[in-house]
């Protein structure tokens, strides 16, 4: 347990952090360091997203997985680890 | 005609079992055919009938009961959460989320997941991996194909007796049509019934010329008039020269007089720049380059011998092969001769004697192709016996960039129009070679065979693009040139230039070095007398350096046992 809140808090401490938010399987929102409407906005549409990028990548090659999603925008990128059973959703401001 | 027949059935007899019973047929009705009705219809012959042997199908429609369908989106708020957990309710979830934090899965998980996404972070914060990198460069077009050529099109002599195609000549605007001179150059072996056309061809009918050019004798050069483009000039085997115009017909417009022309075939011509754009110049082996004016072109308007020791005489000038002309020097012309001489020579000299200023020579042989380099005149192509030179107009006494001497004599060489550093050379093989100097200064950049007989003479087009060849047989073939080739190159502006100039400035080297040991041996040879003097000189001499040598040697000695004396303490 308290190793779970070191490594998210961790993550947090690093540079242009916006959040974080840790998604299971299903879409909902196990921890996060948003706010309410924040946290299920993402965790619902980024849900979502991930599922279908992972089905995309099963079906161009079955013995594919995706390792790791980024979505660069213009004014922050959206980084995704997903799991067996969980996603973790970081939102960062990378400083140029 | 109403037939009409009754059934009865009693009333008490509805509903009665029926007894069927069997009975004899009767005849109720009789209608005899009636004949005069026949008249009242034609016999119908021929009947069309249509008919078809397919498949009979059917045609049905059928109307579903209408659907209705609506577009709608579904906004989830919050989904995913099982039945049993009401997302209102926070202490329902809070709920849910503390029994998934006990799974020991999800420990694992986390933290595998944290590491992954601490690195991306981190990498984030490094630098910018989307950055746009070289956004300042252009686009420099990078092609890895080397440079090729393709023929595109043959025109093959329509006659029986082949006969060399001698010279080409663009047509001046849009390059639809090419002129060629046809005849047979070897000394009078020219075979009997040996026609003395030459041709236009239209590039797009490689099948049959567009227009004959019927001149008395057969032509061995034929150019086009850059300002006129109805108009020819075609210089004859036998010396005279010959202008046409094609809206007239394919009979000569005008001849000049066989006294006043030259007595040996005619080898050069070209159109000057003037104002009426009819004059022109012709060159031929009989040691003469004669201005002509064509509307004039019974005599020739001037007239320079090609004798280089400058006395006008006939029997000693050099037959010219080949001529030059720059519309940008337009004072200036160079003559390639029979001997391997380029004489250049300046048109505005009031003597004759002045108007050879100077020769360079350096071939063995003919020189049958000799031209300036279009980007920059001061340096021309000469292409002779078994190489191609370039020379600079400062270093008279050699070249300053030669070829190596091939197996086969080189017939002809033209400059690229678009790129300064490349020129075509062709030889009796039936080799073309294309040479790019800033790209390999050894061996062409590329090496085509395009027929088995000799090649005999080359034009290029005036975009660089395309080369029209024609050969011993007469067959003219064109080419097209592949970008690379015929596109003008970043590099080239820069690197050109500056290996012309090192060329030429190490051939002053060379010349300065040559005149010095010249001077020198006639040094000698004066002064064989003092060769006593000469020689206590040189014992003196080497005295003188012997003692200076040990000086320079103590001295350093010297030298080096005070550093070390110094370095001691």
């Amino acid at each position: 347990m308290a190793e779970v809140e070191e490594t998210l808090k961790q993550l947090q401490s690093q540079k242009g952090m916006q959040g974080i938010i840790l998604v299971n399987t299903e879409g909902i929102p196990l921890k996060s360091t948003t706010d309410d409407p924040t946290t299920t906005q993402y965790a619902n549409l980024m849900h979502n997203f991930i599922l279908k990028a992972q089905s995309t990548m099963r079906e161009i090659d079955p013995q594919n997985d995706i390792t790791f999603l980024r979505i660069r925008s213009k004014k922050n990128e959206i980084m995704v680890a997903p799991d067996k059973d969980y996603f973790l959703i970081v939102i960062q401001n990378p400083t140029e | 005609m109403e037939i009409v027949y009754v059934y009865l059935k009693k009333r008490s007899e509805f509903g009665k079992q029926c007894n069927f019973s069997d009975r004899q047929a009767e005849l109720n009705i009789d209608i005899p055919p009636n004949p005069e009705l026949a008249e009242q219809f034609v016999e119908r012959s021929p009947v069309d009938t249509g008919i078809q042997c397919s498949a009979t199908m059917s045609e049905h429609e059928a109307n579903t009961e209408r659907f209705e369908m609506e577009t709608r989106g579904v906004n989830h708020v919050e989904g995913g959460w099982p039945k049993d957990v009401n997302p209102m309710e926070l202490e329902q979830t809070i709920r849910f989320r503390k029994k998934v934090e006990k799974d020991e899965n999800y420990i694992n998980a986390i933290m595998q997941l944290g590491s992954i996404m601490e690195h991306c972070i981190k990498q984030n914060n490094a630098i910018d991996i989307y950055q746009k990198y070289f956004t300042e460069e252009e686009e420099v077009e990078v092609t890895d194909e080397a440079p090729s050529a393709k023929t595109i099109n043959v025109f093959r002599d329509p006659q029986d007796i082949k006969r060399s195609a001698t010279h080409l000549s663009w047509h001046p605007d849009g390059n639809r049509k090419l002129a060629i001179a046809y005849s047979c150059l070897n000394f009078q072996r020219a075979p009997m019934g040996m026609s003395s056309d030459s041709y236009i061809w239209d590039l797009e009918n490689p099948n049959k010329p567009e227009l004959t050019l019927k001149p008395p004798s057969p032509l061995i050069t034929l150019e086009y008039n850059p300002k006129d483009s109805h108009v020819l000039l075609g210089g004859c085997y036998n010396g005279q020269i010959a202008w046409w115009d094609i809206r007239k017909g394919s009979l000569v417009a005008e001849l000049s007089t066989i006294e006043f022309s030259h007595r040996d075939p005619v080898y050069g011509t070209i159109w000057l720049q003037s104002k009426t754009g009819t004059e022109c110049f012709s060159a031929s082996t009989d040691g003469q380059v004669m201005w002509w004016d064509i509307r004039k072109i019974s005599e020739p308007t001037e007239i320079v011998v090609l004798d280089i020791t400058r006395k006008e005489h006939l029997e000693s000038a050099l037959g010219a092969i080949s001529l030059e002309f720059e519309s940008t020097l337009p004072t200036k012309f160079m003559v390639g001769t029979e001997q391997g001489i380029v004489i250049s020579c300046n048109r505005k000299a009031k003597t004759a004697a002045e108007k050879i200023v100077c020769t360079f020579s350096g071939h063995h042989g003919p020189i049958y192709a000799l031209q300036r380099n279009p980007f920059y005149p001061k340096n021309f192509l000469t292409v002779g016996d078994w190489t191609a030179r370039i020379w600079s107009e400062d270093s008279r006494e050699s070249s300053i960039m030669w070829t190596k001497y091939h197996m086969a004599y080189l017939t002809d060489g033209a400059w690229s129009p678009v790129r300064p550093a490349v020129f075509f050379t062709t030889k009796m093989d039936g080799t073309l070679d294309i040479w790019d100097f800033v790209f390999k200064q050894c061996d062409p950049a590329l090496s085509l065979k395009v027929c088995d007989e000799a090649l005999f003479c080359l034009r290029v087009q005036d975009n660089g693009c395309f080369i029209a060849c024609g050969s011993q047989l007469g067959t003219a073939t064109l080419l097209e040139l592949n970008n690379l080739a015929s596109m003008l190159q970043l590099s080239d502006p820069n690197i050109q230039p500056s290996m012309f100039e090192r060329e030429t400035h190490r051939e002053k080297i060379l010349e300065a070095r040559h005149r010095e040991m010249r001077l020198k041996e006639k040094g000698k040879a004066e002064g064989k007398d003092e060769e006593e003097e000469l020689s206590t000189d040189l014992e003196a001499l080497v005295g003188v350096a012997e003692e200076e040598f040990l000086d320079v040697i103590f001295t350093e000695m010297k030298r080096r046992e005070a550093e070390a004396m110094r370095k001691q303490p």
